[in-house]
Formats: C-alpha cells, sequence, structure tokens
C-alpha cells in the first residue's frame, strides 16, 4: 500500500493522497483519466468495484472505487466538480468495460455528464423523468413526476458528450441501425427473471445486438435509505436480492459495526456465517431449477425446490419469516438459534450428496442440456474482470473472485473450504460452478455444525446509534457475487450517503456483449447462468 | 346461500359480510330460473378454472414458485396452468412492487386479459407502497391503477396466504352474475373510464 | 373376438330399410359426425386431465384434486371458462386468416380421426390409401399454424410460426419414411390390412431390427410432430411467451389448446396401428389357449390402451428433457435421422425379399 502511496505521489504530486478506512487519492478532473490509466496498467488495478456518484452540496463528483486482481489491493479515487449546473467528467469507459454501465447510473441519480461515453442516456428512470433524485437539492414534489399510465416515451437514439478543439460537444448516435428487425423481449417476459427489457436486434434466429433497459423495478432505496436511522436501513437488504438476504444483511451490519467500533460475539458470528452459507446453497439450489426450467426441463425446478423448502424451514424456525428474515442486527443476530437447528442442519447435510447426485443424473449428463451449454455465451478472464462480472458466474471464467477468500470477513479466514474456478467460461461452466459451491457450502456448514460457541447472540448497543463521520466501505460476497457497500457519515444517526453496488448490475451489462452472434434460444440459456435478480440490479 | 369452495366450512372463512352482501346484491336483483341455473353452471366452471397469468416483479413471485411446487401444489386446486400470454390467462397475481416505470406495462398488461379478468394484489407493495412508499419511484398500490378484487397482505404473503387469497376470488366468481344483473363488469367500465390511458397511439 | 361390424352393419341395414339410399348416407354422415365431435371432445378432456396427472405425478405432487371426484372434472371446469372467454378484437391484423387458423388446427387433426381403427370393425372408412390419408391430413395442421403466427401482426408470434414451419416440414420428412417401411412390411398402405397382417403378431415383434428403429424414429419425429417437449419450440414459453398463439383467446386459444392433446392422440394412435397391432389384441403363435383369453378383452380397450400408454411416453419425454435449440432441431432429422430412416427403408425392404422376419 505505502509503496502505490509514494509512487503516485511522484507521478501525479498535485493529488492529495490519503489513508482513511481505504486509501484515497483526491485528483482533478483533468489529470484523472491519465491517472486511471496508470492505475490500470501499472498497478492492475483492474477490477472496477463500483462509482459511487456523490453530492457534497458544494460540490459534485464521484468515488471510484478499484481493486488489484493480482494483489487484492482496494483503493479509492475522489473526483468532483463545482459546476451544479452542468457538472462534467471524463468518463473512462473506454479503461474498463463496465463503467459505462456505472456512469450512466451516477448521470441518471446525479445528473454528472462523462466526456467520452459512448452512450450518455437515463439507466433506470424515464427519460421524460424531471431531476436528479439523489441529489440532495432533489424535489420530491410527486407533481413535478406522477404516476402516470401513458405509455412510456422512447428514442432510439442516444447521446454521446466529445471533446472537439477543446469544447465539449453533444452528439447523438442511432442505437440500432434502420434496417435491424428489434424484437422487444420483456419486461414482461417469463425469461428475464423479473422485469428485466432487453430490446434485441436479430437477423433470423442470430441476435446482433441487445440494449438492456433497466428500471422497471427501481424503488430507490439509497434514497430511502438516507432518511431513515441506520438500523431502519438494515431491512432493505432483505428486499434487494431476497435470495442473499442474510449475506447482504451481514455485510451491511459489518459496515455499521466497523464503523461504531462495535465488536460482536463469536457465536453471533457463527450464526451469521452459518445463515450465509444455507442462503446461498438455497439460493443455488433455486438457479439450478429455474434455469433448468428455462431451458425447458420443468421438473427439476420441483426436484430443487424440496432442498430450498427444507433449507426455507430451517431458517423460519429460528428466524421466524420464509424469505425476508431481517436476522442479522447490529451488535449480532436478532434471535437465538432454535432448539432444533443442529439437527435440523444435520438433517439437510446428509440428504444433500444424494440430490446432487440426482441433479447431475437428470440434468447435468443430459445430451441435450449439454449441447445447449457448452461453449454457449464464453466470457473471458479480461472481459470477466473488465465488465466486473463477479461472484460464479465470474469464477467459472477463471477470476478468483471469491470476497471470502480476497478479503476474509467474519470467521471466513478460520474455515476450510475451496474456492471453486472453472476455465471454460460457458454456461456450463458458470452451471458447474454453482453445483460445487453447493458442496463447499455443505462443507463449511459441516465444520461449523458442531462447534457453535456459547456466549450472548447479540451486544448491547446504543439506543440510538451514531456513527463518526467518515467514509467507510466494506465488500462481501453475496450469493451472485461482490456486494459492495459505502457509507458516508456525517456524524449523525442517518447516513449521508450509503450507496449500494449490487453485483447483478454488472451481470445484466454483460449481456450484450456475449450473446451477440449466439441464437435467440441462447439468450435465455446465457441469461438463466448468469443468474441475475432484477430487483437487486434496480434497487 | 352460503358461498364457499370444497373442503373448507363457511364459518372458517374470514370476511364473509363481503360474500354475503354480494349474494343480497344477487338475490334483490333477481333473475329467471333458466338463465339463473346456466350462470350457476358457467360459473362453477369459472370459479374453478382459475388460470394465473406468469407476471412477478420481486420477492413475492419467488413465493408464487413455491406455491407451485411440491410442497402447496396450487395444482389442486386447477391453478397451474399459469400462462405466460396475458390473452390467455384470468387473473393477474400482481406479485411484487410496481414502480412508476412499470404502470404503464402493468396497465396494458391488464388490458390485454382477456374478459372476465380479475386483479390479486399480493403482497404489501402491490396494496400500499410497503417499505417503499416513501420511494419517489413507487407506485402506492395498485389500487389507483386497475381494479383490485382481492388483496393479500404479508411482506411477502405466505404460500399459504396466497392459496386463500385465490380461494377467496374463487369465491367471489361464484356469487357473481354472468348475465347482466348484478355485473361486475360495469363497475369495472365505470373504474376504467374515470382512469383513461392517454397517449396510446397505435 | 367380437366385430363389432356386425353392429354397424345392422344400423346400416336398418336404416336402409326405413328410408332410401342418399337419406341413409347421409344420415349415417350426420350419426358418425355427431359421434366423433362427442369422441373428440371427451378424449381431449380426458388427455388434458391425463396429463396434467401425470406430470404431477412425476413432479412429485397431487394435481388436480378438487373438482369432481379425483379433480376428473378439472379440465371439464376449465372447457367451460374457455368457451366464455372473450374473443380479444385485434388491430392492424389479417382477420380472415387469424380466425381461420384455428379452425385449420383443429380439422386437420379431426380429418385423422376418419381413419384411426377404434375397434374391430369400428372404423369410420377403410381405403386402400388410409395411411396415406392420414399423413396428407395431418400436414394441413402447419397451415394453421404458420397462419396464426403470421396474421397475428406480433413479432414472437411470426418468430413461432417460422420455427414450427422448419420444424413440421423437416419432421414429416422422418414420419413417412418410417410410416413407408412399416408399410412395406404389411404390404398394403389399408388401415384393415396393416392390422389384418398383425393378426399373428405385432409389427414390432414381426419386423425385428428394422421396425424397432422405425419405431424409435417414429416416437421422434412424431413428438416433434405434435409440438411437444422437448420439441415445442413453436411456443416455447421461456423465449416466446406462447409462441404462435399469443394473441389468441378465448375458444380460439381452446382449439389450439386441444388439438394439441388431439395431435397427441393421434400420433400414439398411429404408432399403435403401425407397430402394436392397432386393435389387434396380443398374440402368441402356437400359444391358442393364451391368445383366445386375449380375445375376451374387447378391441376398443386395446386401442385405447395401447395409445393411452404411448402417449404417456411421450409425455415422459416432455417432462424430463430440456427443449432442443433451432438448429440442434434441425440437425437431428437432416443429419441423422433422416439417413438413418432412408437406410432402415432399404434394410426393411432386404428383410423382406430374403424373408427373414418372423
Amino acid at each position: 500500500m505505502a509503496n502505490i502511496q509514494e509512487k503516485i505521489a511522484k507521478l501525479y504530486p498535485e493529488a492529495v493522497v490519503e489513508q482513511a478506512d481505504t486509501l484515497t487519492i483526491t485528483i482533478d478532473d483533468a489529470r484523472w483519466h491519465n491517472l486511471a490509466q496508470t492505475l490500470r496498467d501499472d498497478f492492475s488495478m483492474d477490477y472496477l468495484v463500483t462509482i459511487v456518484g456523490m453530492d457534497w452540496k458544494e460540490s459534485l463528483g464521484c468515488i471510484y472505487y478499484l481493486m488489484s486482481s493480482k494483489t487484492n489491493e482496494i483503493i479509492a479515487v475522489k473526483v468532483s466538480t463545482t459546476d451544479r449546473e452542468r457538472p462534467m467528467l471524463h468518463s473512462v469507459a473506454d479503461l474498463w468495460r463496465v463503467a459505462c454501465l456505472y456512469e450512466r447510473e451516477v448521470y441518471d441519480f446525479f445528473g454528472i455528464i462523462f466526456i467520452g461515453n459512448p452512450d450518455m442516456r437515463r439507466l433506470f428512470l424515464n427519460i421524460d423523468w424531471k431531476g436528479y433524485p439523489l441529489r440532495k437539492d432533489y424535489d420530491e414534489d410527486p407533481a413535478l413526476n406522477p404516476v402516470s399510465i401513458e405509455n412510456e416515451r422512447q428514442s432510439d437514439l442516444t447521446d454521446t458528450w466529445v471533446e472537439e478543439n477543446g469544447k465539449v460537444v453533444k452528439k447523438e448516435v442511432q442505437v440500432f441501425a434502420p434496417e435491424d428487425f428489434v424484437v422487444n423481449i420483456g419486461p414482461q417476459h417469463p425469461a428475464t427473471h423479473g422485469v428485466l427489457r432487453f430490446r434485441t436486434a436479430v437477423d433470423g434466429e442470430e441476435i446482433k445486438k441487445i440494449d438492456v433497459y433497466m428500471g422497471y423495478i427501481h424503488r430507490g432505496v439509497e434514497k430511502l435509505c438516507e432518511s431513515l436511522t441506520y438500523p431502519q436501513t438494515l431491512h432493505y437488504m432483505d428486499r434487494l436480492d431476497y435470495f442473499s438476504a442474510h449475506n447482504y444483511h451481514h455485510g451491511l451490519c459489518l459496515l455499521f459495526e466497523r464503523a461504531a467500533g462495535i465488536e460482536i460475539s463469536r457465536r453471533a458470528q457463527v450464526i451469521r456465517v452459518m445463515m450465509d452459507e444455507l442462503s446461498r446453497i438455497a439460493s443455488h439450489c433455486l438457479f439450478i431449477g429455474t434455469y433448468c426450467m428455462d431451458l425447458g426441463a420443468t421438473t427439476m425446478l420441483f426436484y430443487t425446490l424440496r432442498v430450498r423448502e427444507q433449507i426455507l424451514d430451517i431458517m423460519e424456525k429460528t428466524c421466524g419469516a420464509r424469505m425476508t428474515f431481517n436476522y442479522d442486527c447490529i451488535g449480532g443476530v436478532m434471535q437465538d438459534l432454535a432448539p432444533d437447528f443442529v439437527q435440523d442442519v444435520k438433517a439437510l447435510l446428509a440428504v444433500l450428496p444424494e440430490n446432487i447426485k440426482e441433479y447431475n443424473k437428470i440434468f447435468t449428463g443430459n445430451v441435450i442440456a449439454r449441447k445447449r451449454m457448452e461453449g454457449v455465451g464464453v466470457l473471458t478472464r479480461e472481459d470477466a474482470i473488465s465488465y466486473a462480472v463477479t461472484g460464479p458466474s465470474g469464477r467459472a471464467s477463471g477470476w478468483a473472485c471469491d470476497m471470502r477468500k480476497l478479503k476474509p470477513y467474519s470467521i471466513y479466514s478460520e474455515l476450510d473450504f475451496n474456492e471453486v474456478t472453472a476455465t471454460e467460461g460457458d454456461s456450463m461452466a458458470r452451471f458447474k460452478v454453482r453445483l460445487l459451491e453447493i458442496e463447499e457450502s455443505a462443507k463449511i456448514l459441516a465444520q461449523l455444525v458442531d462447534n457453535i460457541p456459547e456466549g450472548e447472540y447479540c451486544v448491547k448497543v446504543p439506543k440510538v446509534l451514531k456513527i463518526p463521520a467518515g467514509q467507510y466501505f466494506e465488500i462481501v460476497e453475496g450469493c451472485r457475487g461482490a456486494f459492495a457497500l459505502y457509507l458516508e457519515s456525517d456524524g449523525t444517526t442517518k447516513p449521508y450517503r450509503l450507496k449500494i453496488a449490487p453485483p447483478c448490475l454488472t451481470l445484466a451489462g454483460v449481456v450484450d456483449h456475449i450473446t451477440r452472434g449466439t441464437k435467440i434460444a441462447d439468450l435465455i440459456t446465457i441469461g438463466g447462468s448468469l443468474d441475475y435478480i432484477v430487483p437487486d440490479m434496480d434497487r | 346461500m352460503e358461498v364457499t369452495t370444497k373442503s373448507m366450512p363457511y364459518e372458517a372463512w374470514k370476511d364473509n359480510e363481503y360474500i354475503e352482501k354480494l349474494v343480497n346484491e344477487l338475490k334483490e336483483s333477481g333473475t329467471n330460473v333458466i338463465v339463473g341455473q346456466l350462470d350457476k353452471l358457467i360459473n362453477w366452471g369459472r370459479s374453478n378454472s382459475l388460470w394465473p397469468l406468469t407476471f412477478a416483479t420481486s420477492c413475492c413471485g419467488i413465493e408464487f414458485v413455491s406455491l407451485g411446487a411440491a410442497r402447496f401444489d396450487m395444482a389442486r386446486f386447477g391453478w397451474e396452468v399459469a400462462r405466460a400470454s396475458p390473452r390467455q390467462a384470468d387473473f393477474m397475481m400482481v406479485a411484487g412492487t410496481i414502480v412508476n416505470r412499470m404502470v404503464p406495462v402493468f396497465r396494458r398488461l391488464y388490458d390485454q386479459l382477456a374478459e372476465p379478468k380479475y386483479v390479486i394484489a399480493c403482497g404489501s407493495c402491490a396494496i400500499s407502497g410497503g417499505p417503499f412508499r416513501k420511494s419517489y419511484h413507487v407506485a402506492k398500490g395498485i389500487e389507483d391503477i386497475v381494479p383490485v378484487d382481492v388483496f393479500v397482505p404479508g411482506c411477502p404473503p405466505r404460500p399459504e396466504a396466497m392459496i386463500y387469497g385465490i380461494m377467496q376470488l374463487s369465491r367471489k366468481v361464484k356469487v357473481e352474475k354472468f348475465f347482466g344483473g348484478v355485473n361486475r363488469q360495469e363497475k369495472q367500465q365505470e373504474f376504467l373510464e374515470s382512469h383513461p390511458v392517454s397517449g396510446v397511439n397505435d | 373376438m367380437q366385430d363389432l361390424s356386425a353392429i354397424t352393419n345392422w344400423i346400416h341395414s336398418f336404416l336402409s330399410s326405413l328410408m332410401p339410399g342418399w337419406l341413409t348416407t347421409t344420415v349415417e354422415c350426420v350419426l358418425i359426425g355427431v359421434g366423433l365431435l362427442l369422441v373428440y371432445s371427451l378424449l381431449a378432456l380426458f388427455y388434458i386431465y391425463y396429463e396434467r396427472k401425470f406430470c404431477a405425478a412425476i413432479q412429485c405432487r397431487i394435481g388436480p384434486n378438487r373438482v369432481g371426484p379425483l379433480g376428473l372434472l378439472q379440465s371439464v371446469a376449465d372447457m367451460f371458462k374457455i368457451l366464455i372467454k372473450e374473443l380479444i378484437e385485434l388491430k392492424h391484423i389479417d382477420r380472415f386468416l387469424f380466425a381461420l387458423a384455428p379452425y385449420l388446427v383443429i380439422i386437420a387433426s379431426m380429418l385423422a380421426f376418419a381413419v384411426l381403427p377404434w375397434g374391430n370393425g369400428l372404423q369410420v372408412i377403410d381405403f386402400n390409401i388410409g395411411i396415406f390419408f392420414l399423413i396428407a391430413v395431418s400436414s394441413i395442421g402447419v397451415l394453421g399454424i404458420l397462419l396464426a403466427g403470421w396474421s397475428s401482426n406480433n413479432k414472437f408470434t411470426l418468430i413461432g410460426a417460422l420455427r414450427s414451419g422448419a420444424q413440421m416440414v423437416s419432421y414429416e420428412l422422418s414420419i413417412g419414411l418410417s410410416v413407408l417401411t412399416m408399410v412395406c412390411l404389411a404390404g398394403t398402405a389399408s388401415v384393415g390390412g396393416i392390422i389384418e397382417a398383425q393378426s399373428d403378431m405385432w409389427f414390432i415383434f414381426k419386423g425385428h431390427i428394422p421396425a424397432l428403429i422405425a419405431f424409435v424414429i417414429y416416437m421422434i419425429a412424431g413428438t416433434a410432430e405434435t409440438n411437444r417437449g422437448p420439441f415445442d419450440l413453436p411456443e416455447a414459453e421461456s423465449e416466446l411467451t406462447a409462441g404462435y398463439h399469443t394473441e389468441y383467446s378465448g375458444i380460439h386459444f381452446g382449439f389450439f389448446y386441444l388439438a394439441e392433446y388431439l395431435n397427441l392422440f393421434v400420433i400414439s394412435g398411429v404408432a399403435a396401428l403401425l407397430f402394436f397391432g392397432g386393435w389387434m389384441p396380443f398374440h402368441v403363435p402356437g400359444w391358442e389357449s393364451f391368445n383366445h383369453i386375449m380375445d375376451y378383452i374387447p378391441s376398443v380397450v386395446w386401442f385405447l390402451g395401447k395409445a393411452f400408454v404411448l402417449s404417456a411416453v411421450i409425455m415422459w419425454f416432455k417432462w424430463t428433457y430440456p427443449r432442443l435449440r433451432i438448429d440442434m432441431l434441425l440437425a437431428l432429422e437432416w443429419k441423422y435421422l433422416l439417413p438413418i430412416g432412408l437406410f432402415n427403408l432399404a434394410l426393411m425392404a432386404c428383410i423382406i425379399v430374403f424373408n427373414l422376419h418372423f
């Protein structure tokens, strides 16, 4: 770390480098693109975790969180502009492919225009939406943006701002060529796993281009969090990726506890990890089921849901709910474990291998299934990193990106489990990685089930929780990939800004890239194998 | 007249007042024997064959999947024929949050359903906006967009609650008249006239 | 073996004694028409119930059990509902073709009923090109699907229709070839003749290897021909919403829905006819007393029983295998099934010439 700090200070004397929660570099917009290039090429900061849009009242800006896929170091870069009327920053979409999507998100929420971004449209909100909702001075008057049953307005043009002779000019670009046959898939479509919309240009059965439309379930969670106290924000984590409810809760609790300096008991840590792994198994089981259903093998769904129901039973006994648990809380967990928790988990571990064997027998070995998955939707390792495709999908491309290994949190560093990776990067690899991950999670559960230490399940925390002013960053492993959280606190009981960087956004962002030239049926295969959850990407 | 479904006694239902009100309306309007009997036959068919539209936006949709699975098995009641095309479905289970951008799509889906059509608002988001009520981009309940027949509270409702909700719908269908008279369609028409869709150009 | 033609002959002579010849024919046509319609709708309802129960069993579920005893009336209730559902009027469509398409589909499956051998002597018409007629009428169905997809003015239906066009035209070849193989063995294309030729032994045993190959090809192609999983691309739910019939509602959709199940019955009925002796009971040469006992089971039961079992096999495919992709589907037909079918025909010819069959 110190090494980077010195080198950056030498190369960019005007940059301010400080070691806070994360190593943070503050730099001018004019030099930002150069610094980005240096960081990516010389310090192998090739994974852009997220771009946090910020409104500091007197200025607008972005915080770029970068991670190296070699050294696993994280650094943050702060870039800002004081122009609130027409804020502009330079785009880094040419360095990290995923930046294009992230910058659109920032533009949507803060109105910051990125010079050089090829596709500067709103991401979640309608094109005629008035105002930028995450700005502090946003007018929430419902009369400005009424709920309308009028058809959504849509344009076939996209904007891009380019620098010509020192002046920034706006250019309009056609999204689709005039001769393209565009099929609209979604938002109400059985295969999009929720309300995602693909405008698909096809040539016969072959896909030429996909334009992804999101925001059909954008609920403005980040804005809502700013008006709630810290413990209240937790329950939204259940409703993002509802399969990783425990994992997301865990992440946010870790962030708050670290920021507030709360130590939790070992018992609570073990319980949290066990719940995380149980939900991972349940989530992957449902993935296998829905994926097979997308491919036409409906029956598999019913077999995988059997295991999921068993896990839900275990959780229900302890947490009291089937889906939105709200179980992890600041300081530990809400309730102690149910008396027969250990026994139930053991029963689950006993039936799991049998079930996995059955899934393999019915589906994995099937010649049709293999032909449909093998070699379909290949994502290379470089692209996976550049598109920030994490989780099982990234690991299937050979990128070891499991945050439980890279940035061990809670008690993961003490546990014995393998990070499952594959090299093929196709749909089959993504499917198999998840199957194997079920076994790894079972391994973790087996290690912990007999070793749940005694102790309190929740430590005492102040009734009114205040977090010292500052910036905090936390990254954990959800069921679908790296789940990053950024908190800026101004010392009050409510977050000044809570940025949620979900894994599914990038999963949807890569769809266009890997479906080019494949068949319509492959879109279903690829979309299914990426396993995105739409409420997670839209928030 | 006690309206109930198989294997559930009349007393076990929670809100019988509503059904009784419908029954009274039916009695007051009166009808001739042949039409009445024909109505009964048709309503027997309609109430026992409710096909859902596969429509889910968030968490509740996953519980709807569980509803179809072996444990809760909605096929027992004949609801498992989930149609992906709105033209062929009978009712729409609005499972999940409806946000501003989704509203036109949702309304269009409703308009595409073939008559007679029903809507179940499933989960607190669909009923009122739920935990996201204060958000800038969430519709505060779907009641302002389409007429709703049954509300199923919960976040998300358990599959048992969903079964109960659809059974309530089935009871409601049973006491409606298909031919004239106490006709739901007229009320629905009123609603739709007060919520017109403009800006549709086709 | 009780011969049901005695009854039909009696009706015929009774009617002719009452009225002139032309009227007799007319009345008989009407009677048969009504009878067929009745059988047609009853079978369809039964098949819908059958499939739902069968798939429930595969998926560890119970399936319909609330409406009527054991849920038997479930599909009846569905039919009532579909009958009264609104027929949605669409703008910008080809109205005539849109309305015509479901009838074409239903007529195609209905005409096929004319030559199915329901029982000993219970057949609408038995003429010397019976099998050829069957293949001819069943290909009208694809026309209905193409028209439905085209006239709906919807991109999904269009893709569905194009897929089904490619699929059904291709797989008809394989069906034709495997039927031809069996016609070779029988030496006649008349349905009655084919059954007569199996009175000592069913063709699947008589023709041994080539008959078995023909049977497998027939079952695969037949599944594709009925648009059922794993060949349900034209209406692939996860890809194309509901495929070619996305825009159809009410009874028009009901026709497509019924036709799907009836085609399943026709395909398995023809398989029963060609490979398992139609209504012919299970006979083993030499075991006279056994054959005699078998004859006591009514021929209608034999035929329906065989058809239902074969349908169960096709349903089993659907609920087990994932769907094929369009290029895999066409490759399977043109690269594998068709050459094997041609080779099989030649093999069968050799076997007949050298008298190698049982």
